[in-house]
């Protein structure tokens, strides 16, 4: 208790510099919340964007299809399963045709993925009712970006050729009747999506399939001939490993915004020690032991910790919260990046991140606290009374 | 050692090493000091005035020898007890005052019963009549930085008579302060040592200091020359 009154005492007597010291571990306390939140929120962000848009509950896909390698494209189909026949008229699981081909806008070349999916599934969340064929002309849809990067607009005709099953190129236009906007880059980018139908017609696959995607788990893991079942953690694996190297990068940045508040209130406690060792002396000329004046040293030091809590309690938790509502706008062209993006990132907060955050903010800076008030253990007092130690 | 000996040295020595040898501050020094005393170390710098009192507040230890303190031996004192010692029984005062910067005049003088852990209102009770022996009730809101030399050495005293400790050790009390300054302090120390009967220490070269005690030790490189008690 002695420690800690002393130490109140010397922190409010420093004022100003107590202030900065203070305020600088505040705002490294806050960042470093708000860093944290931003990365957990988009992870989570992502995770269920891809799962909505991509991934559903987890994929059948033919045992000779990579999605990494186009050219196993032409040899990865086989028929639909029967077994997934009600599934598949309810909408609740949606095969998914993967051919290459060939895109011409504006007379220009550009290699695509066309995919061809059941209009009325319920699996994802692509707008597949556009691709019911109303007339002559063969519905196709595009993501945002993919709409962009060709310049291709509602109402537009678009040329595609592809090869059918036998190695033929065959060619028609597409009609677009429908653009939409998703934080997924991987169904958008370079894509181009028809009805299954469509597609099966045009290369000559019928009823077959590239893969399958389930909407819930009873579809999951079905012993079917030619298909290999890829639950969700295998379909997440990459982004579990990004999200990895993100931690890590974070981390980085976490260690260095720390380093800095803790530097200077190392460089404040080295300073203190030597500044104040006629105080030191006289402590010990008092009756205080060396033991209870290191513990006054580093319980000053980590009541910095303490005092910062408060004070990026003040101006950090409006902060925060106002984050959370509005989330942190993405800069022009974020939807270039080819990862899961939001228009915004909103942060996610956890009572578990906060505490860490406290506990490592608080442990670290008594660390730096009692490192240099163990160099009272070797004054001489009588050299310290008199403010002789250089 | 009688009851009534505060201090007593047998062939007390210290050493302090300087290059390959060593300089010998304190040589055979036999001293007896007893309950009540107003006395002195005198000498010039170098002496071994300010080694002497430091052996015998406990901030040092002898080389050979050893001083008796309030019944407790120096020589194999351990820290514990050494700052059990100063805590109780031992006051300081120091040539530059030492008052913490940060702390009022009432929050430096509470500081040793602080670590007394004496109550609130009993502090509240001693700080306020220490303050009275000095004739610093009016300040106790202050900061040292807005005191005078003289005022700051009051507060000093103060603190170092708060605890009512038996021993006061005084080194060169008046140095930094002016001839008026240095007669008020030393009338109050005097005051405290008659009405109290705390027993006063001095290491000092000062002539005023001098004029006031009762017993003056001169030391001369580490020894000493004479032992009077001055009559009055």
């Amino acid at each position: 208790m002695l420690s800690i009154k002393l130490a109140i005492k010397n922190l409010l007597g420093a004022g100003l510099r107590t202030f900065l010291n203070v305020f600088i571990l505040s705002v490294a306390f806050v960042v470093i919340i708000m860093q944290n939140g931003f990365i957990q929120g988009w992870n989570k962000q992502a995770k269920v964007d891809v799962v909505e848009w991509q991934y559903g509950q987890g994929q059948y896909w033919h045992e000779n299809y990579d999605p990494y390698d186009p050219f196993t494209f032409q040899d990865a189909h086989a028929t639909i399963p029967e077994k997934l026949n009600a599934a598949r008229q309810e909408g609740t699981v949606a095969p998914i045709l993967v051919t290459q081909a060939t895109v011409y806008p504006e007379g220009r070349l550009k290699s695509i993925v066309l995919k061809g999916i059941d209009p009325h599934q319920k699996t994802i969340s692509i707008p597949t009712e556009k691709l019911v064929r109303e007339g002559e002309d063969v519905p196709a849809i595009l993501g945002s970006r993919m709409a962009m990067n060709i310049k291709a607009n509602v109402g537009d005709y678009l040329l595609v050729r592809w090869r059918d099953a036998n190695g033929m190129f065959d060619a028609k236009e597409l009609k677009i009747t429908g653009l939409f906007r998703t934080d997924v880059p991987t169904v958008d980018l370079g894509q181009v999506w028809i009805a299954l139908e469509e597609l099966q017609q045009m290369t000559g696959l019928d009823n077959e399939a590239t893969m399958i995607v389930i909407k819930d788990q009873s579809h999951a893991e079905m012993d079917l001939a030619s298909w290999e079942f890829q639950d969700l953690d295998e379909l997440l694996y990459d982004m579990n490993q990004m999200i990895k190297s993100k931690s890590v990068g974070n981390a980085i940045m976490y260690l260095i915004l720390l380093a800095l508040a803790l530097l200077a209130i190392f460089d404040t406690q080295v300073l203190s020690i030597f500044r104040r060792q006629k105080e030191i002396g006289t402590f010990i000329a008092m009756g205080m032991t060396r033991r209870q004046v290191i513990g006054v040293f580093t319980v000053e030091g980590t009541m910095h910790a303490v005092l910062s809590l408060i004070v990026g309690a003040i101006w950090g938790i409006p902060l925060l919260l106002q984050l959370k509502k509005t989330g942190l706008p993405m800069p022009e062209g974020y939807d270039q990046f080819g990862l899961p993006l939001g228009d915004s990132i909103i942060p996610a907060y956890s009572l578990g991140l906060v505490l860490i955050s406290v506990v490592i903010v608080t442990v670290t800076t008594a660390i730096v606290s009692y490192l240099p008030a163990r160099k009272i253990t070797k004054m001489n007092p009588n050299d310290a009374i008199r403010g002789k130690i250089q | 050692m009688e009851n009534n000996t505060i201090i007593k040295t047998d062939n007390l020595v210290k050493r302090f090493p300087i290059g390959g040898g060593h300089f010998t501050a304190l040589e055979d020094i036999n001293l007896e000091l007893n309950t009540g005393e107003f006395a002195g170390l005198v000498g010039p710098s170098g002496s071994g005035k300010t080694t002497m009192l430091n052996i015998l507040g406990s901030l040092d230890n002898p080389s050979e020898g050893d001083a008796n303190v309030l019944n407790t031996s120096i020589k194999s004192i351990g820290a514990r007890r050494a700052s059990q010692l100063r805590k109780k029984h031992i006051g300081f005062i120091f040539q530059t005052f030492n008052l913490m910067p940060v702390y009022t005049v009432f929050e430096n003088v509470e500081f040793p019963l602080l670590l007394l852990k004496m109550s609130a209102a009993e502090r509240r009770k001693a700080v306020l009549d220490a303050l009275e022996w000095v004739g610093l009730t009016d300040k106790i809101k202050s900061k040292p930085k807005q005191l005078s030399g003289g005022e700051s050495q009051r507060v000093a005293i103060a603190r170092a008579m708060v605890k009512k400790p038996e021993l006061v050790l005084a080194d060169e009390p008046t140095a930094n302060l002016d001839a008026e300054n240095s007669h008020n302090i030393l009338r109050t120390m005097e005051k405290l040592n008659e009405e109290l009967n705390t027993t006063f220490l001095f290491a000092t070269h000062d002539d005023k200091v001098i004029k006031y005690l009762k017993r003056i030790i001169y030391l001369e490189d580490g020894k000493v020359v004479r032992d009077e008690q001055v009559k009055k």
